[in-house]
């Protein structure tokens, strides 16, 4: 990984806990203060999602859902973020924060009632603090920073995560989102998930500069980081959250990671990357080598690990059956239910005349 | 209450609005210390603080984003576009997310986006536009255009307490007009006025070209030929009642409005017309209104836009049937 030219900012309690190439230090990962349990349970935590991943990308082959975009290779990036915020902290995702969804609690079957084609917006984004996913690339980010400034206005204590992946950095609402905020000193970090493609264009292609770099331009620290390790994950989230909490404003982390998968169940990888690629980011499996390093500390064993192996077979059968059971809301409801919260007459109207159709029919 | 002008109508009524409830938020580009390049949020920032009235960085699409950030932070954002034609950097996140956030999410946007729109004002390229009909094609929007400082004042009222998200579009030209203004008349959305009786032929407008429409009908008098006016206020929702009502005594009716005919709002009025109106028609509905080019330079723009004339000939037209 390229080394990360210095930026300025008195105080970034991030960048003293990695080493220039982004790696966590081995001190500041002694002093995350992180219980066994905790541990493990990030551990758990990839399991499950990755476990999700897979049921949804076999129901997808299987027909039942009508997209899905996996986000293999990406689940310390979408464990260590969650860890690392408090649970009334609000995250604004784009469209792969599946994993990271999970570890909100919001139920993997509900959310895919959205890729079914069956809900316009499967959960309540207050009940988890979770926004709606975002499919226009970065539109999501101007939000964030909104609600951050809200947060500022009104003295609260909470932050907000921005995340995104690198082709959205390549967006005019990223720029303006990532302005904003520095100028706002909005609390909210910006966390990108670098996982080198955008659909089929190459992170060479996106950019000829530095993403994490940029942070300096908008008058703050920004920092490139080992993005499939989840405790480094973690600590520079965390690190990042406890300086927007205290009035410290904005943070950029580029999180370096890789698209595992196709970008979607349409997409077809093998028209424009190759194997030995792919290999080569193999061996730096967030899961796997997570695994081997509690495992080299004890933290856990193969029976604590064949539990886990079983709690992610029973999640994954327990959605599958949830959503294939999932009976939507009837269409009238579904597709004028929400538009307004003061519908107009005329809206009324369309709405009666539809469902009078229906009946009709 | 004495006479105030359009500016000075909006700029009490944001007053009002900041005044009545600390989660409304005014900002956008140079609306603090400068009071906007039409003045209209004049001492706001001065009175209420910098963090209820503020100047943001020049970038529209995130004035709209961070809107909707704030909204679902539980404030009432009022961002000011500064001109027509620079809503469109901002129109991803207004047809995106302000209008369709609620549908999924569940969560309102009580989101009230200023427009100074319209010409006659003889401004350089990209100062004149009539965007309206890219909204009002757009489900989740409310869309209104005040022509008169009284309705201005009490539809802002309206806009800013609504909990969907209103498009309001301000008629610049008529921003110096004056009109005394009473506080405590409101205007719901979705209402249409009628802005002067007549029997002859509805005239149907909003926003600037409701003055003009007035003109045609004081100079069609003298012709003994009477034109009702109306003042849509609201485009959407439509008031179609109001419209209707008016065809019942004239059975004929003309839209005028600055943007160009072609694909604009009017062609929407005139379908709904004949879906629920046709039985009333004694002659076919017309629509007054730009033709289809970018707006001209500042020298041609009378040529350009509707006027009293261009009224009356259409007046003529539809009085020479049945
Ligand atoms: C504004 C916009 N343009 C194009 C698309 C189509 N599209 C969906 S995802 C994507 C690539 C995004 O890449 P990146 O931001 O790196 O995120 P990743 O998919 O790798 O997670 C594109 C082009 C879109 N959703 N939004």
């Amino acid at each position: 990984m390229a080394d990360v030219v210095e930026v300025v900012a008195t105080d970034d309690p991030v960048r003293p806990l990695f080493s220039p190439a982004g790696e966590l230090t081995a001190a500041a990962r002694s002093r995350l203060g992180l219980s066994q349990d905790a541990l493990r349970d990030l551990y758990r935590q990839m399991v499950l999602i990755r476990r999700a991943d897979q049921e949804a990308l076999n129901l997808q082959r299987q027909g039942e859902l009508g997209l899905w975009g996996q986000f293999l290779g990406q689940e310390a990036i979408h464990v260590g973020a969650v860890a690392a915020l408090q649970p009334d902290d609000w995250i604004f995702p784009s469209y792969r924060e599946f994993g990271m969804a999970m570890c909100r609690g919001i139920d993997p079957a509900d959310m895919l009632t959205w890729f079914r084609g069956l809900s316009a917006g499967p959960w309540d984004p207050r009940e988890f603090h979770f926004a709606p996913l975002a499919v226009p690339v970065a539109s999501q980010v101007p939000h964030a920073v909104g609600f951050a400034m809200g947060s500022r206005f009104k003295k609260s204590k909470d932050v907000v995560l921005g995340t995104f992946g690198d082709g959205a950095t390549s967006k005019g609402d990223w720029h303006e989102a990532m302005n904003f905020a520095g100028v706002f000193k909005a609390p909210v970090i910006f966390l990108c998930q670098n996982n080198h493609w955008a659909i089929s264009v190459p992170l060479a292609k996106q950019t000829a500069g530095s993403i994490a770099e940029r942070a300096q331009g908008y008058g703050f620290p920004g920092i490139r980081i080992d993005g499939n390790d989840v405790l480094g994950v973690l600590a520079a989230v965390r690190g990042a959250a406890e300086r927007a909490r205290r009035g410290d404003g904005p943070y950029l982390i580029e999180a370096m990671t890789y698209r595992m998968g196709a970008h979607t169940t349409s997409d077809d990888p093998s028209r424009y990357r190759t194997e030995t690629e792919l290999q080569a980011w193999s061996v730096k499996d967030p899961v796997g080598r997570y695994r081997a390093w509690l495992e080299g500390q004890g933290i856990i064993d193969g029976a604590a690990i064949k539990t886990i192996g079983d709690e992610g077979e029973s999640m994954a059968h327990a959605m599958r059956t949830r959503l294939l059971a999932f009976t939507p809301a009837p269409p009238g409801e579904v597709i004028f239910g929400r538009v307004y919260a003061r519908p107009p007459d005329s809206f009324l109207e369309e709405r009666e005349e539809f469902e009078a159709s229906l009946e009709s029919s | 209450m004495e006479a105030v002008t359009m500016a000075k109508a909006i700029n009490l009524s944001l007053r009002d609005a900041l005044a009545r409830d600390e989660d409304v938020l005014v900002f956008g580009e140079d609306v603090g210390a400068l009071g906007g390049v039409f003045r209209i949020t004049d001492g706001l920032q001065e009175a209420f603080g910098e963090e209820r009235v503020f100047d943001t960085p020049l970038a529209e699409s995130t004035i709209i984003g961070v809107a909707v950030g704030l909204a679902l932070r539980g404030f009432k954002p009022v961002p000011e576009i500064q001109f027509d034609g620079f809503v469109y950097s901002g129109f991803d996140q207004i047809v995106s997310h302000v209008a369709k956030y609620r549908n999924r999410s569940g969560m309102s946007m009580p989101i009230t986006i200023r427009i100074p729109f319209g010409g006659h004002i003889g401004a350089v390229e990209h100062h004149s536009e009539s965007p309206e009909a890219y909204f009002t094609h757009t489900a989740g929007l409310k869309v209104v255009a005040p022509a008169t400082p009284g309705d201005a004042y009490a539809l802002l009222q309206s806009a800013i307490a609504d909990p969907d998200p209103v498009i309001f579009f301000e008629p610049k030209a008529r921003y110096y007009v004056k009109e005394e203004v009473d506080p405590k008349r409101e205007v719901l959305i979705g209402r249409a006025r009628l802005a002067r009786e007549g029997t002859g032929v509805s005239v149907i407008a909003y926003g600037p070209t409701v003055s003009v429409a007035l003109e045609a009908a004081k100079a069609a008098e003298k012709e003994n030929i009477s034109l009702e006016v109306i003042d849509l206020r609201t485009l959407s929702p439509l008031d179609m009642a109001t419209i209707i009502e008016s065809l019942r005594k004239t059975h004929r009716a003309i839209i005028v409005h600055e943007a160009p005919v072609f694909g604009g709002f009017g062609g929407e009025i005139a379908a709904r017309i004949a879906d629920d109106g046709f039985d009333l028609l004694e002659a076919p509905v017309t629509r007054v209104g730009a033709m289809n080019t970018p707006y001209p330079p500042a020298r041609f723009e009378k040529l350009y836009l509707p006027d009293v004339d261009r009224i009356l000939e259409a007046a003529d037209v539809a009085l020479a049937y049945g």
